[in-house]
Order: C-alpha cells, then sequence, then structure tokens
C-alpha cells in the first residue's frame, strides 16, 4: 500500500507542476480596469443543497439562474433572478456523471456538458430531454485504462470528454471536444453531423486546437474558440474555416458573446488549478474585447474572497454589465456588477 | 496515467451491414413521438426495452441513474444504473417496479408473457427475472457475480468480452443459467423459456416453465446454428424460435429443440425481432443504427414468418419518424407498435398504414 501511496504523491506532485508551467501572463499592457462589484449571498440554496465545484452557469431570458455542479453527483440547479432556489433539472439522470458546462439557448432550452458521460443533454424550458448527442460508454465493459498507443480518429457522432456548447443564428450545433479530441464539431440542428476541425492530436498549428475548452458564436456565425493550451483564443468562420487567434490575453479558459445589436466577447485567464505560487499575480482576470478582438478592459483577480477568483470556469454574459462567473475552487457562483462608464475609452490590442 | 471512458468500447463491434433487399416497398407511418408523461424527477435513459401488457399498459427498461461501485469493501460491489418503469395506455406515468433491485445494472430487454407476467434482462447482472402482475419477484434465472472486477476489465463492446467475461463460458456457455450478457428472453406455448446469451457467450439456453435448465445450442461463429451476439429472440404459434444474430447480418431459425431450418439475411443488421400475436403473424426485425451513428441503417422491416419482406418503414436519425437504435420493438397490435431507442433515450408510438 504504501508504494501506491507513493505514487499517488508523485503523481498529484507531476500534475501540479503540470499546471504551474500552464499559467501564463497575458500579453496585452495598459489595459483599462472596468469598475465592478460582486452581489453577496447569491444564491440561496435550501439548507440540504449543497453546491460543489461550480462549473457552468447561464442564464434565460427571465433572467433565472442555472448552476451545473459537482457535488456528491453532478446536479444541475435552476434559481430565480433574484438567487431564490427554483428545482432541479435532471435529477439522476443517465447523462450526468461529470459536470463541465451549461449554456441556454435562445429559446430557453437548457444544455449541459458532461465531460465524464460524454454527452450533451439538451432540456426544454420545462426541463424535459429534447435531444441529446454523444454516448455514455456502456459500463458493461467499464472502465478500461486507456490503451497505449496514439488516440483512434474520432468518432462523427461520439466525444471524448467535450468541454462546451453553442449554436449560430441557424440553430446548428457547435461542440467543443474536448480534453482528449483536440476539435471543434459542427451539427445542424437536428443533431446530424456536418463538420470538424481539428483532430484527435493536439497541436498549436493553424487548423490544431490543444485542450478546446469553451466555445462562443456571434451572430454573423463567427465561431470563437478558447484553445486553453495553446494560450489563444480562435476564431473560424461558420464552416470552421480558420480565421485568426487573439493571443494577448493569457489562457483563454472560457468564451462568452453578449446578444444585441453591439457584442463584446468576454474571456478569461483563469488562474490555474491549485493556486501555485506567483500564479494570483499573473492570472485571474477576465478581459472584455471587442469581436474584432480590441480589448475594452479588464476585471477581477484570482483570490479566495468575494470578489476573487477562483478558476473561472464559466461565465454568463446576457447583460454585458452584469456577469455571472462559476468558480471551481471556490464552489461559487459570483454576480459581478461592471461599471465600465468610469473607464477611459481608450482600447488596445 | 488517466483512466478514460473507454474509447476501445468500439473494438469487437459486429461490422454493419447495409446488405439489405432492395425494393422493398415503404410502408407509411406516424409517429406519436416521444408521449410517455413522466413525475418530473424521473428522467429515462437509453431505453432498451418496451413491451405491453394484455391491459395495454407499457413496460419501459431504461438505463437511467448511475451505476454505482462502491470503495472500502473488502471487494468491490456495484448496483444501479438501470430502472423498470409502467406507464398506463396514455403514457401517463403509473409506478415504478423493482425499485434498486439487486439484479438491475445494466438493463437489455424487457418482455410481457401470455400471462402478464413481466421479464427483464440484464446483460451486467446476468439475470433474467421474473416479476409478477403486482410488481414482485416470481423467478429468478442466473444469478449476479458478487463483486465486480473494475477497472481491468477486457476490451471489448457490444458483442465482445466486457467487465463479465469469465463470468459464464465463452462461445457455448456452461450447461446451465449461468449467463454471460444475456439478451433476450422468450417463451413456447407451453410455457418453456428460450435465452439469447448474448454479447459473451453465443447460445439460446432453453429452461422448462419451473426454470429447470433443459438444453442450450449453437457456438461463436458464423455457421448456421452458430451465433455472434445473439440479440433477440422470439417464438411463433407453432414453437418455431427466431434469433436475431446480430453480429452475422441474419435471423437464424430454429425448431423448439434448437435443430436449425433456415436464415434470412436480407433485412440488413437484425437488432431486436418481434412477433404479433393472432392468426396471421407477421415477423418485425430492425436493422438498427450502429449506436455511434445516424447516417446509415435504422429501418424496420416488416416480414412474413417465412422470411418474405412486405415493406419498410424509418430510417436512422433523432427527429419524430426517425430512430435512435431501436432496441425492443412491441407489436401486440399489429399496425400499433413500441419503438424503444437507445441513443435518443426516447419511446415512440408508431402507427402504421400499410397499402392494401
Amino acid at each position: 500500500m504504501r508504494s501506491h501511496f507513493c505514487f499517488a504523491v508523485a503523481l498529484i506532485a507531476l500534475l501540479a507542476a503540470g499546471s504551474l508551467f500552464a499559467q501564463t501572463k497575458a500579453k496585452a499592457q495598459n489595459v483599462p480596469e472596468i469598475p465592478y462589484t460582486s452581489v453577496p449571498n447569491l444564491l440561496k440554496l435550501p439548507p440540504d443543497l449543497y453546491l460543489g465545484e461550480a462549473m457552468g452557469v447561464a442564464t434565460n431570458s427571465k433572467g433565472h439562474i442555472f448552476v451545473f455542479t459537482r457535488s456528491a453527483n453532478t446536479r444541475l440547479f435552476e434559481f430565480d433572478q433574484n438567487g431564490n432556489y427554483v428545482r432541479e433539472i435532471g435529477q439522476g439522470l443517465y447523462g450526468f456523471s461529470f459536470a463541465h458546462s451549461v449554456r441556454v439557448d435562445p429559446q430557453d432550452n437548457i444544455w449541459a456538458v458532461d465531460e465524464g458521460s460524454n454527452m450533451i443533454v439538451k432540456f426544454n424550458p420545462a426541463g424535459r430531454v429534447v435531444m441529446v448527442l454523444g454516448r455514455k460508454p456502456e459500463f458493461v465493459a467499464q472502465p478500461i485504462p486507456v490503451p497505449p498507443g496514439p488516440t483512434p480518429p474520432p468518432e462523427k457522432y461520439e466525444f471524448r470528454r467535450p468541454t462546451d456548447v453553442a449554436w449560430d443564428p441557424q440553430g446548428n450545433i457547435f461542440i467543443s471536444d474536448g480534453y482528449v479530441n483536440h476539435r471543434v464539431v459542427k451539427f445542424d440542428k437536428n443533431g446530424r453531423f456536418l463538420k470538424q476541425a481539428g483532430s484527435e492530436k493536439p497541436g498549436s498549428g493553424v487548423g490544431q486546437f490543444n485542450l478546446p475548452h469553451g466555445i462562443a458564436v456571434d451572430l454573423q456565425g463567427n465561431v470563437y474558440v478558447a484553445d486553453r493550451s495553446n494560450h489563444r483564443m480562435v476564431v473560424l468562420d461558420n464552416d470552421l474555416n480558420w480565421k485568426t487567434v487573439y493571443d494577448n490575453i493569457g489562457d483563454s479558459w472560457t468564451v462568452c458573446i453578449s446578444p444585441g445589436p453591439h457584442q463584446y466577447l468576454f474571456t478569461s485567464n483563469s488562474n490555474p488549478n491549485g493556486n501555485p505560487p506567483g500564479s494570483w499575480a499573473v492570472t485571474g482576470e477576465i478581459y472584455k474585447m471587442e469581436l474584432g478582438g480590441a480589448i475594452a478592459g479588464k476585471f477581477g483577480h484570482a483570490g479566495k474572497q468575494l470578489g476573487g477568483f477562483q478558476v473561472v470556469h464559466m461565465m454568463d454574459c446576457r447583460n454585458p454589465d452584469q456577469i455571472y462567473v462559476a468558480e471551481i475552487e471556490s464552489w461559487r457562483v459570483q454576480k459581478l456588477l461592471l461599471h465600465p462608464e468610469s473607464v477611459e475609452k481608450s482600447s488596445v490590442r | 496515467m488517466k483512466i478514460l471512458l473507454a474509447v476501445a468500447l468500439l473494438v469487437g463491434i459486429p461490422a454493419f451491414s447495409q446488405t439489405s433487399q432492395s425494393n422493398v416497398p415503404e410502408i407509411p407511418f406516424d409517429s406519436a413521438g416521444d408521449f410517455l408523461k413522466l413525475p418530473d424527477n424521473i428522467y429515462l435513459g437509453e431505453n432498451v426495452g418496451v413491451a405491453t401488457n394484455s391491459k395495454g399498459e407499457i413496460f419501459v427498461f431504461t438505463r437511467t441513474g448511475q451505476a454505482t461501485l462502491t470503495l472500502g469493501t473488502s471487494r468491490p460491489f456495484a448496483h444501479g444504473g438501470t430502472r423498470l418503469l409502467e406507464f398506463d395506455r396514455s403514457g401517463k406515468f403509473v409506478r415504478e417496479i423493482g425499485k434498486d433491485s439487486y439484479g438491475f445494472m445494466d438493463g437489455q430487454e424487457v418482455r410481457v408473457d401470455p400471462q402478464d407476467n413481466i421479464w427483464t434482462v440484464d446483460q451486467m447482472t446476468n439475470m433474467v427475472i421474473k416479476w409478477d402482475l403486482n410488481g414482485r419477484v416470481a423467478m429468478l434465472l442466473g444469478r449476479k457475480a458478487e463483486s465486480e472486477r473494475i477497472p481491468g476489465a477486457a476490451a471489448g463492446g457490444e458483442g465482445g468480452g466486457g467487465a463479465n467475461a469469465g463470468r459464464g463460458l465463452p462461445g457455448a456457455g456452461a450447461q446451465s443459467d449461468i449467463f454471460n450478457r444475456p439478451t433476450d428472453v422468450t417463451w413456447d406455448a407451453a410455457g418453456n423459456i428460450y435465452v439469447s446469451d448474448g454479447n459473451g457467450n453465443s447460445r439460446i439456453a432453453k429452461f422448462d416453465k419451473d426454470g429447470k435448465f433443459i438444453k442450450s445450442w449453437g457456438s461463436r461463429g458464423s455457421e448456421p446454428g452458430q451465433f455472434n451476439a445473439p440479440y433477440g429472440i422470439v417464438i411463433d404459434a407453432q414453437g418455431l424460435v427466431y434469433v436475431a444474430d446480430r453480429g452475422n447480418n441474419r435471423i437464424q431459425v430454429f425448431d423448439s429443440d434448437g435443430n436449425f431450418k433456415t436464415q434470412y439475411t436480407n433485412v440488413g443488421t437484425p437488432r431486436t425481432l418481434c412477433i404479433t400475436p393472432g392468426p396471421h403473424q407477421y415477423l418485425y426485425s430492425s436493422n438498427s443504427n450502429p449506436t455511434n451513428d445516424i447516417d446509415v441503417g435504422g429501418e424496420i422491416y416488416k416480414m412474413e414468418l417465412n422470411g418474405q419482406v412486405l415493406g419498410k418503414f424509418g430510417t436512422a436519425g433523432r427527429l419524430p419518424k426517425e430512430f435512435g437504435t431501436v432496441n425492443a420493438i412491441d407489436c401486440r397490435s399489429n399496425n400499433q407498435l413500441y419503438v424503444a431507442e437507445m441513443i435518443t433515450w426516447r419511446v415512440q408510438k408508431l402507427s402504421l398504414h400499410p397499402q392494401k
């Protein structure tokens, strides 16, 4: 047993070292700070319910807040616009194994991305399942260690630890996939495969991804991918052709695009898991950008107290001046009120 | 060092065949869509079985929730992951049967016998369970392994060995009710029980109505009388046994003693079968799409018992009237079918409109 324990310690040390190297100071300089306040005591849970790691947060058109969390089981909770608990969705669901992302589409359907079951589940506003993508591995032959050798090419309809979902104005579905595959997949609105970019192999060149961790689509149908381990955001056109990269914003953990005629793009240079030495000084901030890449400002910092961030995993930006952030390591969702009017007008690249 | 929820599952899947008969007429049909009405806190998962009883009540066997492995015990024990739900004929939820049953982990099929008993087949617990009309256990075939050998399972997926390989004997199987990933159950007029066994073994096991083992036939292979993942089994009024020999892309027909009679090879990859009751019986067979693809197959064939194909309907997909890997068909009523789908988590109610 002792040797196993030592091995585990060594493994943890290795993983910690990995995340230490992963932290990236953003290249962007002289970015104006956007003042903000964090609303205290936002989510009010019943006494017998607890959040675990808050992986996903999203709001619907009524302002209701959906939180996808890793507690004893992975669970999806709904709160009203004041943070009062409303209900649980998908209790005991076959596809809920290990939460990663939740998003709400323009029709108020709720989409949950689970990197344990390798599934994306679409709930209608009533909270019932209307479509599923991917398939949870059948456990009668499960689990097995990764076979030695390279990852086989991706399947059209199956994912390997998918991370996020988005839609274009036509309802086409875009999925970032993920930790094992390194690709973006496009399906039509009925869940039929259309195209993919990237592959099962990580890479840092044009057309390649290394842990595509978040995804968002603008009103023109352009696709923004948080290419986390490549320390950049990638912009694709609607057919997944390569357009450009934004590489001055640190590690892009997650992306969010606000609705409306003037869309803003938000990306988080989240502090790395484990809070390695020095990481708080150079990570933790969220950038507000124009879609073209100009940085309008930044806000936030690493920290455990309210107003500070502990690995922001996801943002909701339905109102670009009112941002919800879900944090992995504080088991918390914060509502941030931005005060951009007090920011100087200067924008920088 | 990552433990990956296995990608290698695909190893061992029988090749999907599109070698189905051409010029088969399309049977017009409608779908009532996803018509089951569930309580807020109950969700269907992969629907592996659907069956009706004589009153039209609907039983759905679904993989939902999470299978759980205990830690800190002398050996790893496992439970959970599958539920049996009952609905009335309008689709309204009535009750759950066998809640937290020791025999439910990875459901594979549900059938209702002529006396309205409900039979479930589970390929992880390797148990076939007969439930009486009150939803209580009436008889058991097979025994769940005490402890699960997880991780370290042999590679293999559908049609392959799997975690419980070695639970029975691969191929011909033990001459007993020790199953290895059984898939389906049926009965003849005398009440004898036939189990297709299955994803691990490749045999048909026959028991008398009291559950006493009589015989089994078949082994792994592609010759007449051999099987590669026998996935479904039905019996007609004359006692002929029809086996969906999925991995061999055929339906095999036997007499009730297991003597090979004939085979039908023109309906793609049969995953599940159903025979209608009544004086003129029809055979339905689903060329279900593979679980990892909705761009091939998916259609269901309607046949005479002699193999003549009368028509087909449906295709793979996620919309109403499309099918996401049909794993069970209920055909108690000749032209009103229920289909249970795996990858789309749906049960559809279909009305066929065959041309005169």
